[in-house]
């Protein structure tokens, strides 16, 4: 990282490890999540889905949190570091929006003033988001460098960093970049994963076969993972945005096609040519669309404890469709990755353990930003009805 | 290959500042920036600084990153960047190269040091990179007797000042304000505590860079630094003329001189 910033992020490397230690504070933290935020979110069998794939499938329904996603844990967590650091104003960037609006969110909640960097392609396929949190009282900037997403709505909030680090925290949106973010943004979000195991073995009495979640920069996936990394028997899948498919380079499956580098102050799996440039991503979900990872992600790969697989964005489009026409919950792009993946991972526990065989799908977010994109994916819309209706199926089977 | 320490003492010794100018390789084209780097040479610099275009440069503003990523999309590779620093040290000015991390480490960090060092280039200033993270680029600086130029900002604590200083070799680069690269209208007024925090801790030179763009801002500089860095007012000049090569070589002469005759007044 530059030398403008190890001041800041030394400063906040301490402020975090002593609130984390600070019983005042981790009471204040869980308070707010459970009586602002909705948590613990609800462990929920999906019956249907779990005939279709003859195991048992349960949904964390992190899509119920306020604000629709997971990432209203990471945001009251470093919004709540912020105040307790004497900070006045709160920087983020934002790919889909979600963290956006979180942001937005906790800035309005503990009265900051907020500033969002948003890739302007990503404004322009997020444009609901862009007016909510502007209606929450930020300031959203488009970015119009690089590639207009979300990993040059990064690197402006960096600059914005170094000019205004003496009053600004930098609400850091996913398990990436420089020390201490990835471990603060997993401690902030571990609570999906401690919550998900204690209601597994609450509810059903054992722990699940396997857990899952979609990894773009790697924050629901890390807070879910965390709480099983000791559970031998647990499965871990994180499910990366392939694109239009790994083999054709239009993908952000960081994971499984990137090569170890630096990117934004961390080293971790990056998706860069060989002169180390940093190759353009794509994913039809805008939050997933980067070309890095969590380095804690790329460390689970290395040492074989979590399996990433890339998720096609039909895949993943199909994925959202089944979810909605079975359970009638309408997923976010990103989590219907995880949904995409984790069914054929359930349908082969199935398979080899019978229907009591589980798996836990992070249900991170829900679809109410993406229904721009799955209006034009299907072709929705049409009152009249000469859209062709959308056709849910479930992994393995033929449409 | 030409010393950087040797052109910041004869600086010295003529009682003023060192004009250390900037350029992306590859713009406006791998063989523009030969041209136009080799015109602030003749117009006045001391010391070359070619930066090596980068996809994701936190540290620049949008003046630089519009440059580089020109020179990008006309399709710059890192052995060009060699290139260009040949062609240039060529001059006998000591020629620098800027470059962020990724590039470097992806190149090869022996191998780059290698052909660095045979291409005649005097070392490296790396923004994304402080000394603390820095060994495998140290090692590799010392056995081929290359500079190494880190940065220190206003915010940097006085120990880490003092270790910055002691693993640098050539000069410090004090960033002046907190901020990214570009032009500004006044210069900052951290720029000089900071450089008497870096004297405090050695008698390595400490240039100042990031705002400066004239005569007179440089004049102000050199009144209390060794050496003054200026890079985007340089790339404004050549953006300012897109279409028209030998008016952008004659604003960046004319830029090159008024700032020359700044450090010269400082």
């Amino acid at each position: 990282m530059p030398e403008a910033l190890v001041k800041a992020l030394d400063e906040l490397t301490v402020a975090w490890q002593d609130a984390m230690a600070d019983e005042a504070f981790v009471s204040e933290f869980e308070r707010v999540l459970r009586d602002y935020a909705g948590t613990p979110s609800r462990l929920y069998h999906a019956e249907r889905l779990s005939r279709q794939v003859g195991a048992r499938v349960l949904l964390k329904r992190e899509d119920l949190n306020h604000t629709g996603a997971h990432k209203i844990r990471n945001v009251m967590g470093q919004a709540l570091l912020t105040k307790r650091m004497g900070k006045t104003r709160v920087i983020a960037e934002t790919g889909a929006g979600q963290h956006g609006v979180a942001s937005a969110t906790a800035a309005a909640w503990f009265d900051l003033d907020c500033t969002v960097y948003m890739g302007a392609v990503d404004t322009r396929r997020q444009a609901l988001n862009v007016a909510r949190m502007q209606l929450l009282g930020a300031k959203v900037v488009p970015v119009e460098s690089g590639s207009a997403t979300l990993k040059d709505a990064i690197n402006e909030a960096l600059r914005d960093w170094v000019a205004s680090v003496d009053h600004t925290a930098y609400l850091f949106g996913t398990a990436a970049g420089p020390h201490p973010f990835p471990s603060m943004v997993r401690d902030f979000c571990r609570g999906i994963g401690d919550e998900a195991r204690e209601q597994c073995l609450e509810q059903y009495g054992v722990l699940p076969d396997a857990v899952a979640a979609c990894v773009g920069g790697g924050s629901n996936a890390i807070g879910l993972f965390t709480a099983f990394l000791e559970d031998e028997g647990v499965e871990i899948h994180g499910f990366e945005p392939g694109g239009d498919g790994v083999e054709t380079g239009r993908h952000a499956a960081t994971i499984h096609a990137g090569e170890a580098g630096v990117l934004h102050g961390a080293r971790t799996y990056v998706l860069q040519d060989e002169d180390g440039q940093t190759v353009e991503s794509h994913s039809i979900s805008a939050g997933l669309d980067y070309p890095g990872v969590g380095p804690q992600h790329s460390w689970l790969a290395a040492m074989g404890r979590a399996t990433y697989t890339p998720v096609t964005d039909r895949q993943a489009m199909d994925a959202m469709a089944l979810l909605s026409r079975t359970e009638g919950i309408i997923p976010a792009i990103e989590s219907a990755h995880a949904v995409a993946g984790a069914l054929d991972v359930a349908r082969r526990l199935g398979e080899e353990k019978g229907p009591d065989a589980t798996v836990i799908i992070n249900l991170s977010g829900r679809g109410d930003k993406d229904m721009g994109t799955a209006i034009e994916w299907f072709g929705l819309g049409d009152a009249e009805g000469e859209a062709e209706p959308v056709v849910a199926t479930a992994p393995g089977e033929e449409a | 290959m030409a010393s950087t320490t040797t052109a910041f003492e004869k600086a010295r010794a003529e009682d003023r500042a060192a004009l250390v100018g900037y350029l992306p390789a590859g713009f406006p084209s791998v063989d523009g920036s030969i041209a136009a780097l080799r015109t602030m040479v003749e117009a006045g610099c001391d010391v070359i600084e070619i930066g090596l275009p980068y996809s994701d440069p936190v540290m620049d503003g949008p003046t630089i990153q519009a440059a580089a990523q020109q020179a990008l999309e006309r399709g710059i590779r890192t052995r060009d960047v060699i290139d260009v620093v040949q062609a240039v040290a060529e001059t006998g000015v000591p020629t620098l190269v800027m470059t962020y991390w990724n590039p470097v480490e992806r190149y090869g960090v022996e191998r780059w040091a290698t052909d660095l060092a045979a291409a005649g280039g005097a070392g490296l200033i790396t923004p994304d990179i402080t000394p603390d993270h820095g060994g495998a680029w140290s090692a590799a600086a010392d056995a081929h007797d290359l500079d190494k130029v880190f940065l220190v900002a206003p915010s940097s604590t006085d120990e880490r000042i003092a270790m910055t200083s002691a693993a640098s070799r050539g000069f410090v680069y004090a960033a002046a304000v907190m901020g990214v690269t570009g032009a500004r209208e006044a210069t900052s007024d951290l720029a000089g505590p900071l450089v008497a925090r870096v004297r405090a801790s050695g008698d390595i030179p400490v240039a100042v860079g990031i705002g400066v763009s004239t005569g007179d801002q440089a004049a102000e500089v050199a009144g209390f630094a060794d050496g003054v860095i200026v890079g985007s007012a340089f790339v404004r000049a050549l953006l300012d003329h897109p279409d028209d090569e030998a008016a952008g070589l004659a604003a960046l002469r004319t830029l090159t001189e008024d700032l020359a005759g700044g450090v010269r007044r400082g």
